[in-house]
């Protein structure tokens, strides 16, 4: 199988790791994987300020770079659910975009994960993914149970998952609402990571490295041991790093 | 307060960070207890499909239903009245009143009078407008507004009410005990509702079948003062109609549950007609409703049924509190409620969100919010030239974004320069983001560079 592989442009220039777990993972499970080199991003931090018109070009640069493959792989909720609904046309033969883990779980149909990872880990569930795209199922509905992130990392050998007290609420990254409504973004942050703090977490993962970056932030001012990797680098069996500055 | 920003008033109300984590707690017991209620249902998904169905019916065929609900209504002897906007409602109120030669007024819960401004606008003709709802009642007193549509005073803590009760009511000082507090309230208000010669309710449910209303309340205040006064007041938005009394099972048992967890609201009051010797009148207000019905993009609003739900579970509203907004619906439902009313005024709502998506999946009839947050951001940045610079910041962002050469170098650029600044000057004030978090750590190489370097054949 071959999908094309979209590194949203924050992955791209502050999380490479992210973005090369999810190459090498991919082609573990024996998909051939294309890099399109001209890609840029997907114009979502235009689209979300009010400004979709200047997402024109990046959604015709997206077309370009994209438009002849079946399958478009990106590890992020958010920009997954972005091009989704905003840039690819809903019209038949237009490729389909998956969120990392639902495309391990819904199109590769996963069963067994080739890593070990023996901490006490918590997961984020960022909400374009949980409430947008759908990967698992959210507090306030009353449908089956159902969680595609946790289901690949309950395969991970030697893996200890968390119990949050607030399974799903969001952790006030939002894009540009990150910098625009500031007091509220770091309160709901420090509310998000005192959860994982409460309980024990080594560990912090989740599918949208925007979330965890606004997360890590506030970890590492607060100097907290706890580790924020991507949820695709404890899959491809990756350690935990240790941070050059600390 | 007038023209700040929900960001301003946000970073004013989360200053008090223990009153903010109160705030925040407190409205997260009222979800997780709408979420135990909603859990004992197997049917809850397929009861918030039908009400949404039900409710675009009835936005679809409104006119009729409008028309259906007014001719029941009169034939069951209601007068009916329309009002175009909250003027128009205003003055069929006072021109009531004094027809009436009505002096004392008891009023039930209602956030189209809030909406409208009733109570003000009556204060200045001369009348004392006493609210009954217990928590409308407490805001009453200390001349503030409603901060959320169910629970008009959850920002005040109970020693709060203690200190308003005493200035008002002559409660011992420093008295918090609820029960203690409520009880003075109640006797207090006894005495309003004895007095009272006209009664005004809102409408929780017009029923265009039968031209009858349901009013919710948990205090039975709204029959407390309707019964006893001999002119009844129902102030009803045009939106607020179901077409059959069939449908009314499915929204009681949404609206109690979503809004507080509780199976039915301890009264549902029906009415139909007015008794012997009494009156009884019922207002339609639009009030903007129409135009939010012309927007296509907008109009599902009008589905809302006032339970709360949105704020309960709004991240966003949990922490920044319902005067933030300042508008008489805060949250989310009236972050897409209020642009439609005034742009620009409200401009900074449909922002005061992350997009995810709590709302619309809480919501018991559906109302795609958060989509519409989005999409009323698309309509500001169009019609408002609110802020310029990050008009340009945008512009900029897509030039950069369309053109590959244009990105990889400006990111090779933004990460030297970040790995050479020194400290202080990065995390200084004009770095927003580094006020109280660090920036990522600058990797060696870009995924791009690596991937070049590594895997390009």
């Amino acid at each position: 199988m071959r999908v094309g592989l979209f590194i949203p442009c924050y992955v791209d220039q502050f999380y490479p790791g992210a973005a090369q777990a999810t190459l090498e993972l991919l082609e573990k499970y024996g998909v051939e994987v294309v890099y399109p080199l001209s890609q840029t991003c997907c114009g979502q931090p235009m689209a979300n300020s009010g400004y979709g018109k200047y997402g024109k070009d990046s959604a015709d640069l997206f077309m370009k770079n994209f438009g002849e493959f079946e399958y478009i792989v990106a590890p992020s909720g958010s920009c997954t659910l972005h091009v989704k609904d905003h840039v690819l046309p809903k019209t038949e033969g237009a490729p389909k975009i998956y969120e990392l883990c639902e495309f391990l779980t819904d199109i590769l149909k996963v069963d067994h994960v080739n890593a070990s990872f023996p901490h006490k880990v918590g997961f984020h569930s960022s909400c374009h993914g949980l409430r947008g795209l759908r990967l698992a199922k959210c507090s306030e509905r009353m449908d089956p149970e159902f969680n595609k992130p946790l289901s690949l990392l309950n395969m991970v050998n030697n893996i200890q998952m968390v119990e949050l007290d607030r399974k799903d609420e969001c952790c006030g990254f939002g894009g540009t609402f990150a910098i625009a409504e500031e007091a509220i973004s770091v309160t709901m942050g420090k509310d998000r990571i005192a959860d994982h703090q409460r309980n024990g977490v080594e560990v912090l993962t989740g599918a949208d490295m925007s979330c965890l970056m606004h997360m890590e932030g506030l970890l590492k001012r607060q100097k907290s041991p706890i580790k924020v990797m991507h949820i695709a680098e404890i899959l491809n069996g990756n350690e935990v790093v240790e941070s050059s500055e600390t | 307060m007038k023209g700040k920003t929900h960001a301003e008033e946000a970073a004013a109300f989360i200053k008090d960070d223990a009153r903010t984590h109160w705030h925040d707690e407190t409205l997260w017991h009222v979800r997780s207890n709408r979420d135990r209620s909603a859990q004992g249902i197997p049917e809850w998904e397929t009861l918030r499909d039908t009400a949404s169905a039900t409710k675009d019916y009835v936005l679809s065929h409104l006119g009729e239903l409008l028309e259906q609900f007014e001719s029941n209504a009169k034939a069951n002897g209601v007068e009916v009245l329309w009002a175009k906007d909250a003027v128009e409602h205003n003055q069929h109120v006072y021109r009531i009143l004094q027809e009436n030669k009505v002096s004392n007024i008891v009023k039930s819960k209602s956030i189209l009078t809030e909406e409208c401004g009733l109570n003000h606008y009556l204060e200045k003709k001369g009348y004392d407008v006493v609210d009954t709802d217990l928590g409308e009642r407490i805001i009453q007193f200390a001349k503030q507004t409603p901060s959320h549509i169910v629970l008009p005073a959850i920002h005040l803590k109970k020693q709060d009410i203690g200190e308003i009760f005493h200035n008002h009511i002559g409660t011992k000082e420093g008295a918090s005990d609820p029960n203690y507090l409520t009880e003075a309230a109640r006797q207090h208000l006894r005495k309003k509702f004895v007095e009272a010669n006209a009664a005004i309710t809102g409408v929780n449910f017009g029923i265009a079948e039968t031209g009858g209303f349901v009013v919710c309340t948990n205090e039975g205040n709204a029959d407390m003062g309707t019964h006893l006064a001999d002119v009844h007041i129902a102030c009803m938005g045009i939106e607020k109609l179901i077409p059959r009394a069939a449908d009314l099972g499915v929204f009681l048992r949404l609206l109690a549950r979503s809004a507080t967890g509780q199976s039915i609201t301890n009264y549902s009051s029906h009415f139909h007609r007015p008794a012997e010797g009494k009156k009884m009148y019922i207002i339609l207000v639009d009030n903007g409703r129409t135009d939010q019905l012309g927007r296509e993009d907008f109009k599902n609003s009008l589905k809302c049924i006032r339970c709360g739900a949105c704020m309960n579970t709004c991240p966003i509203y949990r922490r920044s509190g319902g005067h933030s907004y300042n508008y008489t619906v805060p949250g989310p439902i009236g972050s897409i409620l209020s642009p439609g009313r005034d742009l620009k005024k409200y401009s900074t709502l449909p922002f005061a969100s992350t997009l995810c998506g709590s709302c619309s999946d809480v919501c018991p009839v559906k109302i795609n919010i958060h989509e519409q947050l989005y999409k009323w951001r698309q309509v500001i940045a169009e019609h408002t030239n609110m802020d310029r610079s990050k008009q340009l910041s945008m512009k900029v962002a897509g030039m950069t974004f369309g053109k590959p050469v244009l990105y990889d170098l400006a990111g090779k650029v933004a990460r030297t320069a970040l790995k050479y600044t020194p400290h202080s000057l990065v995390y200084s004030s004009i770095n927003v983001w580094g006020k109280h978090r660090d920036l990522p750590e600058v990797p060696e190489e870009s995924f791009k560079e690596w991937y070049k370097k590594n895997r390009k054949q």
